[in-house]
């Protein structure tokens, strides 16, 4: 029981909205016992000065995140393939903001 | 003529007032950093209520009162203030040094408190002191979370280790009787109906009964008899741990008097 997974309270990650037709953003992360207790937390810890009207909490160990070692084969290859980018499209007036 | 609700402004502000300076006594020593946090906003909702009702009731008394000399300057006889709010974070044996700070009772009494403010604060929503009606709207909101956030955790340390129920259920039965002065003859039932707001003892109380029961059951917790000691904060007459909290939060202000910055 002296183990820390043992002891102490799971990780947690939080997303904040910070006004409607925005989406969640991640704000950083907290340690609770469960996701209600987290939610709780979250609104206490990153919402104190109004920087949102909806939160999303997810157990970090839910995430699957990229490994450090693969970032060349990931995404260097994307690098030289700037006629990817949308710049050299003309967006018509009409469509406002994308 | 003192205005008629000026006693219950007053007891309000001093209310809020006393639980948010105990609350923040917690301010750095919580038992993790985002209950810390927790617990200074609850302190920071309540200061700000009392801040608003002391600005209220210094409108009303006139004669150059302000909010800071109704905070900071009065004596504890003056203050009419829940004795339930102003006792320290541990229990009666407080020699046997378990603990300074009590996890357990401060939520504890957060849980009896914020049941009854939410009772009061809607009703004072209805009265036709538009002054005391927006404080009211604008508290019941803290208000809210704070029995949110008190009832849940009084269930996890009710419902948790042997030890949290112990201690939980310890808390409950020393705080449980101060409770009894929320209800003893309400000293603020005249100066409510003077705006319109009926106090009403059996439906507040049963309203009160009924969210502390729902919670007490779902944590496991036994809910002590009533009876025995009644306390009387209410009419100025406090334990003896309030004159230590008035000296720590007013010695700045005591010290130098007007002092701004």
């Amino acid at each position: 029981m002296s183990t820390n997974a043992a002891t102490e309270w799971p990780l947690w990650e939080v997303f904040v909205r910070s006004k409607q037709g925005l989406e969640h953003r991640h704000c950083g992360s907290l340690h609770a016992s469960d996701a209600s207790h987290a939610m709780q937390m979250a609104r206490d810890v990153y919402t104190r000065r109004q920087e949102g009207v909806s939160l999303w909490v997810v157990a970090s160990a839910q995430i699957h995140a990229s490994e450090p070692h693969d970032k060349a084969a990931l995404f260097e290859p994307a690098s030289d393939k700037i006629f990817r980018h949308p710049s050299f499209y003309e967006i018509p007036d009409d469509v406002g903001h994308m | 003529m003192l205005a008629p609700q000026l006693p219950l402004v007053l007891h309000l502000a001093d209310n809020a007032l006393v639980l948010g300076q105990r609350n923040a006594e917690w301010c750095g020593h919580a038992p993790v950093l985002e209950e810390d946090i927790a617990l200074a906003n609850h302190s920071l909702d309540l200061i700000g209520q009392a801040r608003l009702l002391y600005q209220h009731a210094a409108q009303l008394m006139g004669e150059g009162h302000t909010e800071d000399s109704l905070a900071y300057l009065r004596d504890a006889p003056a203050f009419r203030n829940f004795t339930l709010l102003e006792l320290p974070h541990h229990g009666p044996l407080a020699a046997n040094s378990e603990s300074d700070r009590d996890f357990a009772t401060t939520l504890v009494r957060n849980f009896l408190y914020s049941a009854w403010a939410l009772g009061m604060w809607t009703r004072l929503t209805q009265g036709n002191d538009p002054q005391l009606a927006a404080i009211a709207a604008k508290a019941i909101k803290e208000t809210r979370y704070h029995w949110q956030h008190a009832s849940d955790w009084v269930v996890r340390l009710g419902d948790g280790t042997s030890e949290s129920q112990r201690r939980a259920q310890a808390a409950v039965n020393h705080l449980m009787p101060y409770t009894q002065e929320f209800w003893a003859p309400l000293a603020h039932e005249q100066a409510a109906l003077h705006i319109g707001v009926s106090l009403q003892e059996t439906q507040f109380l049963s309203e009160w009964n009924l969210l502390i029961a729902a919670v007490l059951e779902q944590a496991n917790l036994t809910r002590p008899s009533d009876g025995g000691f009644l306390s009387s904060g209410n009419h100025g007459i406090h334990s003896e741990h309030m004159t230590y909290l008035l000296s720590e939060m007013q010695s700045l202000a005591r010290a130098h008097p007007h002092a701004v910055w």
